[in-house]
């Protein structure tokens, strides 16, 4: 009942707050679409090129939005691959199709894989004729410049919705604990018969049920309205997403014990928020020395990011983000007694 | 002479911060159903000796028993009602708001509550700004939420820390009033000040001067003892400037 009580005032509280309200709400969504423009950009139209055989794809290919060059001798294609005129190359040898990519933009190689795909699709459930059909086998994709870097800017999204949801809970749960102690009502709170642990599952609860409504609302934005690209489940993006908040929450009521005002609550962003967000597999790790990446390891941004990763991009299931879902808990429960035993600076018992 | 076992026994208490010790070697006794004032200017460790007496602090050495249990415990926290030198609001919220949460802290259900609200609120003189938010409220106002809350769940002791600062001559008059009919039905109060006419109210007081307890007494027989007009003389009187 007491926890209770604390879940409904927080309730109440950000009722009344619109502005913090709007930043929990709005203001991600804000970044992520600005995020989805300067990276993504409009449906991208990718501009592919067919040789011999694979000339039959046009039609099908035109239908999901690709423009359509044809090339009769594969030498001119591949110039004009070269020369960028082109964002693919697709031939048909023995059955086969084979796909060369451009590769420097990875937007424009999403493009044209999803292209292929849906045409691919398209073919399979409408069972034409037996020459098209043989399409749909695994086309052989090779990159016409190294691309397997440029994967790291495909990452961007799910990683992004992982370190917003994470950023601005941080803050403003540590900026609520932190005024919580600073107006007093801290100390009030602890001159009543509420028990440490009450306080921080109180707190748990209050803004528990905010950032569900936060972590629905960014991962249907993302995917519905932005188009990140989705492969896997719903729920798990909102476990995800729902845990990262959990631990943001815990970890910034924990250290807001130590910050005297809200500016300083602020100077932890540089210092608890941004090393994260660089070692949390949005760059790529692998060049970082050996201690970097074990920091990396020891932060709750790095596994839920993988786990965003796993299951948008990658459309993986819970055996691929089990672990990550028990590390970004456990972190969630570190945090929440050691915010307990922080309390013990105010009240002993 | 009240012969019950006192309500507050403060034995030998010391308190540091740091190096620099606050409270030294204070003792007193607070009896059942009166009113004890800790008077003293500001900085002399008053707010300190009051966190002491709920548990929120503990002390250096020295013990504090409060109704026969040694400080600090829990359970004892719901035996006082305790209104703290700052207004600890929500200010974002309204009066009801405020108290509705504090009255579910201390386990009140939902009729006793609200008859609760409506009880304290008219006792402060706010019924009718119950559904204000506190951002709203005058420092006078908010000191008299701040009462209405510590008197809530209708606890056996009152601790109050500076109660009546902000709050205008005519309703320190009858919040003095209150604090003296829950007096006759028990409950024992005890106040701090730095005003030395609103001292004279008291049952009995503490003076207390850079941390050290100076005279403990009725204020009748503080003035009598140093032969003092005045309460303001006779703390001079303590505090060793003669006049
Ligand atoms: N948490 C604290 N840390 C350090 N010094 C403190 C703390 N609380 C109070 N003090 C010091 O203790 C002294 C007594 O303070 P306080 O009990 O608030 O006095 P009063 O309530 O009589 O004005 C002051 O000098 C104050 O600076
Ligand atoms: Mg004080």
């Amino acid at each position: 009942m007491r926890i209770g009580a604390l879940t409904l005032r927080i309730l109440r509280q950000f009722i009344h707050d619109k502005r913090t309200m709007a930043l929990m709400f709005v203001a991600p969504l804000l970044v992520l679409s600005l995020m989805s423009l300067v990276f993504g950009g409009e449906t991208y139209k990718p501009n592919i090129g067919l040789t011999g055989q694979a000339a039959v794809l046009s039609k099908a290919l035109t239908k999901h939005d690709a423009q359509i060059v044809k090339y009769s001798a594969e030498e001119e294609g591949t110039l004009a691959l070269k020369n960028g005129e082109i964002d693919a190359l697709i031939s048909i040898s023995g059955g086969t199709p084979k796909v060369i990519l451009e590769g420097s933009n990875p937007t424009a190689n999403r493009a044209v894989m999803q292209a292929l795909e849906q045409a691919a699709r398209d073919q399979q459930i409408s069972g034409q004729a037996q020459a098209q059909a043989r399409v749909s086998i695994q086309p052989q994709v090779s990159y016409l410049y190294g691309s397997a870097d440029m994967k790291t800017i495909d990452r961007f999204g799910p990683i992004m919705i992982g370190v917003f949801v994470f950023f601005f809970v941080f803050l403003i749960a540590g900026v609520s604990f932190l005024r919580e102690r600073t107006t007093g009502t801290l100390e009030r709170l602890l001159a009543t018969p509420l028990k440490r642990w009450e306080i921080v599952i109180g707190y748990v609860c209050g803004f528990g049920i905010f950032t569900v409504f936060q972590a629905l609302l960014i991962s249907w934005f993302s995917i519905q309205v932005l188009g990140i690209m989705m492969a896997g489940s719903f729920g798990y993006v909102m476990l995800i997403t729902l845990l990262l908040s959990m631990t943001a929450l815990t970890l910034g009521t924990l250290l807001s014990a130590y910050a005297g005002n809200e500016l300083q609550m602020i100077q932890f962003i540089p210092l608890v928020i941004v090393p994260q967000i660089f070692l949390c597999g949005l760059f790529p790790l692998d060049t970082l020395p050996l201690w970097l990446q074990r920091v990396g390891y020891a932060t709750p941004l790095y596994y839920g990011a993988e786990a965003m990763t796993n299951i948008m991009i990658r459309g993986k299931g819970w055996n691929a983000v089990a672990t990550d879902v028990y590390l970004l808990i456990t972190f969630s429960l570190v945090f929440m007694v050691l915010n307990v035993l922080a309390l013990r600076k105010h009240r002993k018992m | 002479m009240n012969q019950e076992a006192p309500v507050i026994t403060v034995s030998h208490i010391r308190k540091a911060f740091g190096s620099k010790v606050v409270l030294e070697d204070i003792s007193l006794k607070v009896r059942k159903a009166e009113t004890f004032g800790l008077l003293g200017p500001s900085g002399s460790g008053k707010t300190t000796l009051v966190r002491l007496l709920t548990g929120i602090d503990e002390a250096d050495s020295g013990e504090v028993h409060v109704l026969g249990v040694k400080v600090p415990k829990l359970s004892l926290l719901s035996q006082i009602g305790y209104m703290a030198q700052s207004d600890a609001l929500y200010s974002e919220l309204s009066a009801k708001d405020n108290l509705e949460f504090f009255a579910s802290l201390y386990g009140l259900r939902k009729e006793q509550r609200n008859k609760r609200i409506k009880e304290v609120m008219e006792i402060v003189n706010l019924e009718e700004h119950l559904r204000k938010k506190v951002n709203q409220y005058s420092g006078g106002m908010k000191r008299r939420l701040s009462l209405a809350i510590a008197l809530l769940h209708e606890p056996p002791l009152l601790i109050l820390d500076e109660p009546t600062v902000g709050i205008d001559p005519v309703l320190r008059m009858s919040i003095w009033r209150e604090l003296k009919a829950l007096n006759k039905r028990g409950t024992t109060i005890v106040l701090t000040t730095h005003v030395m006419d609103e001292a004279e109210k008291c049952d009995r007081l503490g003076m207390i001067r850079e941390g050290r307890l100076l005279a403990e007494d009725t204020p009748a027989n503080l003035l009598q003892a140093t032969g003092s007009s005045s309460i303001e003389e006779a703390f001079l009187y303590y505090g060793g400037v003669r006049s």
